[in-house]
């Protein structure tokens, strides 16, 4: 039982990860991205669509990145070179994303497509709980893990990684001593956009493999609070989703055991409520530092 | 100097045209190899873009950069600095959140591991008497601090031209002096020094050639050891400077006058993560005089500003007085009512909103003392003609009352936002930085305003960095280091040395290295 719970709530953290790892480059070179629902959706959909065409999960996924990585240039074309504001051309992003799946999804509405196979490692794979919590797992579960840690590694040692925060931190210090601030930003959003696609995949190809309009219920939203509920730190995104993630399930499970009185529409309030919760929290923390990168949100164009 | 031998860096008919301005015209000089070249202007004659431009950080639309007699094209910073172009920036190019060892390591090409790259650090801060503790977040350094950061950032290239653009701006006399040994032991092996300033004397003790910029132009080239400080500073603005004159009348007999402005045991938590707590702070400005706070940026002189303006309140009313009455709990509202106005330091965003007019900005400050509103509305041609009267008596070069602020230059903006206060006849005014930025000619007209007010009767604080501009316009003078104020002394006996000291003398330089002395004692 606990299991099971374990395993689940796995599955519920992973699309919560690929699109805040993702957001998280984008913020930490300076860009707020917040059209990240609408890139995982425009994800979902390729992944689902493409999957169900070419009988292709691999040839899914890779549509899914493409796809968000086209919506995050949209973006990056408007706000890193035509300079429009970021916060209202990420909720234009958002809205124009819903909008794109759910025409792009007219069709496959109600279609079946094979879930993405587990891992199945003869041995490993049949240990009891460390079998089924380890090695039981389809391939995008591993690889958000992974993106994950190298994200985080990047960040921390690469010369690449430290020269993406200090354009995030001081966009116009970076210009001066020669970097190219658009470049490292456009790579950012676009990294941001392919990992939110990736999300999108995995919820229309392994958490509930079908294809329902709006099926991403506000994870990009919550993915966007997991970023500065992790103070911008690559493994406190980790912990964040699964802690997210836990939530998701124990209001799944608390409405599945029925009987505790509480309506279940509260209960599906549960993890917004969380979000909500810990942002008003980590805002009232007083003196704690939010380790924002300072230059978050703000357009830079170069003089001369 | 083989005088034969090409100049290490020549500039001929360099130009360069923003829309409606030209900011270099038809500007050539050369800088030979192992010298120490003054580069001497106003804010606003060119020479930020000029530096920029052999930099590599702006293109010229005309004219040739020769390198040891070849012209190059300088694309970039990363060709500047292949060329072997150093640049210690004006305002620092730094990330406050990264340790100094990754903002050294961001500011150069080849790099090393880190392991090597702390080494080479070591190295040559001690060289150079330049101590740097490479784990250190940038944000707890404090500013001197932080100019070491990009000096050993270039020093680690080799650099066979260092340009330095207004270092000492921020630099308590100590750090200077420090600075000073460096350069020289630098041009000593052999790399020339770009010295950018309005420092005359700095120049004079410093450089050995010098070229004089004007309107973005190039309008003389002196040996300054040879000039005076008066004869650069006309060829410099174009005339002769004209000098505040203190007017007798107040002074002397007023001088045990009543305090208009007192504050007694003021404790105010810093604001923010980077912010500067203030403990136990006491001091009186009494009628008719101008009292001064020095101290290096950062010291707590922001949170001194904001307890006194009324943006933060305090705990108990009684710590802070205008004119008698305690006035602590009350906001900037009620506080200009009493009697105060107050000029912050940032004009572009605190003292006037970028994008409303003037007009528009006289109403924000001068609503109550100068009756631009009757009841909740604004009475519109009284508020113009006010702003009408700032722009004629204090010489601002807009377009009129209708502009947008951010539409007037940093030194016209500067002029109008003092001038919107002292027009409002203050009882107390506060001025942050009253001469940041502005030319030589307008500072002289800020500083003979704030003289005739205090001789008038009002009570003057000035909150400042620049040392020369305390020592002329004070009468009194206190230091504030890291939240605490040192009693003030008269400005008469205050010498530079005992000033310096106070403001923490050479910051962070005897903590962390012993050896921090050997290079320049060797030097010297």
């Amino acid at each position: 039982m606990i299991v099971d719970i374990l395993v689940t709530v796995i599955a519920a953290a992973t699309p919560l990860l690929f699109a805040a790892t993702g957001e998280l480059v984008a913020e930490r070179a300076g860009v707020l991205n917040l059209g990240v629902e609408g890139m995982m959706i425009v994800g979902a959909v390729a992944a689902f669509a493409v999957t169900l065409t070419t009988g292709s999960a691999t040839l899914g996924i890779a549509a899914a990145a493409l796809a968000g990585l086209v919506l995050a240039l949209a973006f990056g074309v408007l706000t890193l070179t035509l300079l429009s504001n970021q916060v209202a051309t990420g909720l234009a992003l958002t809205i124009f994303g819903l909008g794109l799946s759910s025409l792009a999804g007219a069709n496959f509405v109600g279609r079946p497509v094979a879930k993405l196979p587990e891992l199945d490692i003869a041995g490993l794979s049949d240990l009891p709980v460390l079998g089924p919590l380890l090695f039981g797992h389809d391939v995008l579960v591993y690889l958000a893990v992974a993106a994950t840690f190298g994200v985080a590694w990047f960040l921390k040692y690469a010369r690449a990684g430290m020269i993406l925060r200090a354009v995030g931190e001081n966009a116009d210090s970076a210009h001066a001593i020669g970097y190219d601030v658009i470049r490292v930003r456009y790579m950012a959003v676009l990294f941001g956009g392919a990992m939110a696609g990736l999300g999108g995949a995995f919820l229309s190809l392994s958490y509930t493999p079908m294809w329902i309009e709006g099926m991403t219920a506000g994870r990009g939203w919550i993915a966007l609070a997991l970023v500065v509920f992790a103070s911008w730190r690559p493994l406190r995104v980790l912990a964040g989703a699964y802690l997210f993630g836990g939530v998701t399930i124990l209001q799944l499970y608390a409405q599945g055991a029925g009987g505790i009185g509480i309506p279940t529409q509260f209960l599906s309030m549960l993890p917004y409520l969380a979000t909500i919760l810990v942002l008003t929290l980590i805002a009232a923390g007083r003196g704690r530092r939010l380790d924002a990168p300072a230059g978050l949100g703000k357009p830079f164009r170069a003089a001369g | 100097m083989n005088e034969d031998s090409p100049a290490r860096l020549a500039l001929e008919g360099i130009t360069k045209r923003f829309p409606g301005v030209v900011a270099n015209d038809d500007v050539s000089f050369k800088v030979p190899g192992g010298r120490i070249h003054a580069l001497l202007g106003e804010n606003g004659a060119g020479k930020s873009t000029l530096v920029k431009i052999i930099y590599g950080v702006q293109q010229a639309d005309e004219g040739t950069i020769r390198w040891q007699g070849d012209p190059v094209h300088i694309a970039d910073p990363k060709a500047a600095r292949a060329l072997g172009i150093g640049m210690v920036f004006q305002h620092f190019s730094l990330f406050e959140a990264m340790t100094v060892l990754e903002n050294i390591a961001l500011g150069i090409d080849h790099v090393a591991d880190r392991k090597s790259l702390t080494t080479r650090i070591v190295e040559v801060s001690r060289a150079y008497g330049l101590p740097l503790d490479p784990e250190r977040e940038v944000h707890t350094l404090s500013v001197g601090e932080r100019q070491r950061i990009e000096i050993v950032r270039c020093l680690l290239q080799q650099p066979r031209l260092l340009i330095m653009d207004e270092p000492t701006s921020v630099l308590t006399p100590q750090e200077v002096e420090r600075l000073f040994e460096t350069l020289r032991q630098l041009a000593a092996e052999g790399c020339s020094i770009l010295y950018i300033s309005h420092k005359l004397d700095e120049i004079k003790a410093l450089c050995t050639s010098a070229t004089i910029m004007r309107g973005g132009r190039v309008v003389g080239t002196c040996d300054p050891a040879v000039e005076t400080a008066q004869s650069m500073a006309q060829q410099m603005i174009g005339a002769a400077l004209a000098r505040p004159q203190r007017r007798a009348a107040a002074r002397g007999s007023d001088h045990e006058g009543r305090a208009r402005l007192s504050i007694e045991g003021l404790n105010l938590a810093a604001a923010g993560p980077f912010g500067t707590t203030l403990h136990d702070l006491s001091l009186d400005v009494r009628s008719g005089e101008i009292v001064g706070i020095a101290g290096v940026a950062g010291n707590g002189q922001s949170e001194l500003f904001e307890a006194i303006s009324g943006e933060r309140l305090l705990e108990r009313a009684d710590t802070l007085r205008l004119d008698g009455t305690a006035a602590g709990r009350s906001g900037p509202g009620r506080r200009r009512d009493l009697g105060l106005c107050t000029v912050p330091e940032e004009r572009n965003g605190h003292a006037a909103v970028p994008d409303m007019s003037l007009t528009e900005n006289a109403y924000l400050s001068a609503r109550q003392r100068r009756h631009l509103a009757r009841g909740l509305v604004l009475r519109k041609s009284a508020a113009r003609g006010f702003a009408r009267s700032v722009i004629e008596r204090f010489d601002v070069r807009t377009t009129g009352p209708a502009a947008a602020a951010r539409s007037l230059s940093g030194g016209n903006l500067q002029k109008y936002v003092v001038g919107r206060e002292v027009l409002q006849d203050p009882g107390i005014l506060v001025v942050a930085q009253p001469t940041w930025g502005v030319d030589a000619g307008a500072a002289a007209a800020i500083h003979q305003a704030l003289l005739d007010l205090a001789a008038a009767g009002g009570a003057v604080l000035v909150i400042s960095q620049d040392l020369d501009e305390l020592l002329v316009l004070t009468d009194r003078l206190a230091v504030i280091d890291r939240g605490r104020l040192s009693p003030p002394m008269p400005t008469a006996d205050a010498s530079l040395e005992e000033i310096g000291l106070l403001m923490g003398g050479l910051h962070g330089m005897a903590a962390h290295d012993p050896h921090a002395d050997v290079g320049s004692a060797a030097h010297a």
